[in-house]
């Protein structure tokens, strides 16, 4: 484990009881996660992809192996607010404006007044929503919705943020503008970012590591390190070291899947 | 006008049918007794002579409507007119006493319901407990439970409005308990993971989470509860010796056969429900819109 680990998951296995017996939703996972990664999780339903997420959250426990979060556990990282969560569908507060959505972790931490008013304003402008803080929820699209609770999930400066399938509710053309700014943001805040897709371009597109998974039980057949430049605009995708990546994913996917499909 | 008749035709018609229903039994159940009248005179009765007599009986056994129509006038806005608009004969008065012990029983309620839901969904052992007792007190019939209240609380120096409003409270805190219990849950886990990522405490989570989630389950149980409320008022009435309030009213005019004071009573209550209920209804419409929740 280098000094510059942000995660780090050594032989980690979680299994549900249920009525129909043990599921093995993560077996004997490995992985470290560097500084400023851009890590996707990718894998058919049932991949432990998600499950992987929230054992990182906190928000799962696991059954055997280990795993850290800046060099603690989950729980106490969880504890420090070292990282911002974005869920599948946005949740922001039908009662609450966009600002006011926004405020909310910050209110909870205790954040003074002024700082807030900062930090609303910043983030804000990070998602490119300037001049919505008065908007309520309803007023906005579904795109617009989950760029606000993107926001909701900077505001309190957590340098890992992570993501559980953010734009897999939203349409192709959105989800597009979404992954560029992403990217983006990405850029210009230099986090660390944890994001679970089901799409193979979204993956290699936004991705600096990109873990296969795969199920029954899961666990992950292969990490990709990508190749693409930093820097990437969307026409990225056509070129032939794009396709190369893609093609890696899907062959990962493939193998894992057996002869399950 | 088309837009008008939209929105106020069909509550005209069912208003007019029952009207018309109501009329019809007025003049099937006191025909009986203008039979009975005619016979002993010994004349015969032609069909209008008889409608017009089951009209305008002094103790029928249905009132026509305008009978309780004139009786409500009688004791309401004539009394004002003569300023005696808080005498004892007054209608306005004996509401006014169903009123108060209903408001306040219904704030009681809502406050215990409250009380308990939020021990419900905090406690584990509240949650296993409570609510067969909760659902328990609500099979015992109020009739038979109102009077016990009435001389427990008498017996330790409590009378006049408490002990009505305690039982207002009894019946009223059971729709809030179960509303709210709801209302309280109905946070998804993501909404509650989300709130564990923050980090934040127990207190955080019930005041910016899960109470206004909970408002538009605690609106519903509100209504049902004002309306429960006014029953308890009344029904608590009953056994305090038909002193005062609209159960009052009811109990002497059964005493002594005064059918359209009974029904003056009832429709009055009626009444006095629906505008509780409209009230509450009105202050949800605005309380949710501006959440937007509606």
């Amino acid at each position: 484990m280098s000094d510059t680990t942000v995660i780090s998951a050594k032989n980690l296995s979680l299994t549900f009881e249920t009525n129909d017996g043990p599921v093995h939703a993560l077996k004997d996972v490995n992985l470290e996660i560097n500084k400023g990664d851009f890590v996707s999780f990718i894998g058919p339903s049932g991949c432990g992809k998600t499950t992987f997420l929230r054992v990182m959250a906190d928000l799962e426990q696991p059954t055997a192996g280990e795993i850290t979060v800046n060099g603690v556990s989950p729980a106490e990282a969880r504890k420090a607010r070292a990282y911002g969560y974005v869920f599948q569908h946005a949740g922001l507060y039908p009662w609450r404006t966009i600002g006011g959505n926004i405020r909310l972790p910050l209110e909870i931490m205790g954040v003074s007044k002024a700082e807030q008013e900062r930090s609303v304003k910043e983030v804000l402008d990070l998602v490119h929503l300037e001049g919505f803080e008065k908007k309520f929820p309803w007023q906005l699209s579904g795109g617009m919705q989950q760029r606000a609770s993107i926001a909701r999930a900077l505001a309190f400066h957590a340098d890992i943020l992570l993501m559980d399938e953010p734009f897999g509710a939203l349409d192709e053309i959105v989800r597009d503008h979404l992954n560029e700014q992403v990217l983006d943001l990405w850029a210009r805040t230099n986090k660390t970012i944890g994001f679970v897709t089901h799409s193979i371009p979204e993956a290699v597109y936004l991705s600096t590591k990109i873990v296969v998974m795969s199920p029954r039980p899961g666990r992950i057949t292969d990490v990709i390190e990508s190749t693409l430049p930093k820097e990437r605009p969307l026409d990225i995708r056509d070129s032939p070291e794009f396709i190369e990546i893609a093609h890696r994913v899907r062959d990962g996917l493939r193998a894992g899947h057996g002869d399950d499909v | 006008m088309g837009a008008l008749w939209y929105r106020i035709g069909p509550v005209i018609t069912v208003v007019i049918a029952i009207f018309v229903l109501w009329y019809a039994g007025s003049v099937a159940l006191n025909s009986a007794w203008a039979y009975d009248k005619a016979k002993r005179a010994g004349v015969e009765l032609t069909t209008s002579e008889l409608i017009a007599d089951t009209l305008s009986q002094e103790k029928p056994k249905l009132p026509a409507p305008h009978q309780v129509g004139r009786e409500i006038w009688k004791t309401t806005g004539e009394m004002v007119a003569k300023g005696r608009a808080f005498s004892k004969r007054s209608l306005i008065y004996h509401s006014w006493i169903t009123l108060s012990s209903t408001l306040l029983g219904f704030v009681m309620g809502t406050a215990l319901g409250i009380a308990l839901a939020v021990g419900i969904v905090y406690n584990r052992t509240m949650d296993m407990s409570v609510m067969p007792w909760v659902i328990a007190s609500q099979t015992i019939p109020i009739l038979a439970i109102a009077p016990m209240i009435i001389v427990v609380l008498n017996a330790i120096g409590i009378s006049g409005l408490l002990p009505k409003a305690v039982i207002s409270m009894y019946l009223s805190f059971f729709p809030v308990v179960v509303g709210m219990v709801k209302g309280l849950r109905s946070p998804g886990k993501m909404q509650l993971d989300q709130m564990k990522t923050w980090n934040a405490s127990g207190g955080q989570e019930f005041w910016k989470l899960r109470l206004p989630s909970s408002m538009p389950f605690l609106f519903t149980s509100l209504k049902v509860a004002m309306a429960a409320s006014l029953v308890g008022a009344i029904v608590g009435e009953l056994p305090t010796g038909a002193v005062a309030g609209l159960g009052a009213r009811l109990l002497a005019g059964s005493y002594y056969g005064q059918t359209i004071q009974i029904w003056s009573a009832l429709i009055t209550a009626a009444a006095l429900a629906a505008c509780l209920v409209g009230i509450i209804g009105m202050i949800q419409k605005a309380v949710l819109k501006r959440m937007g929740m509606a």
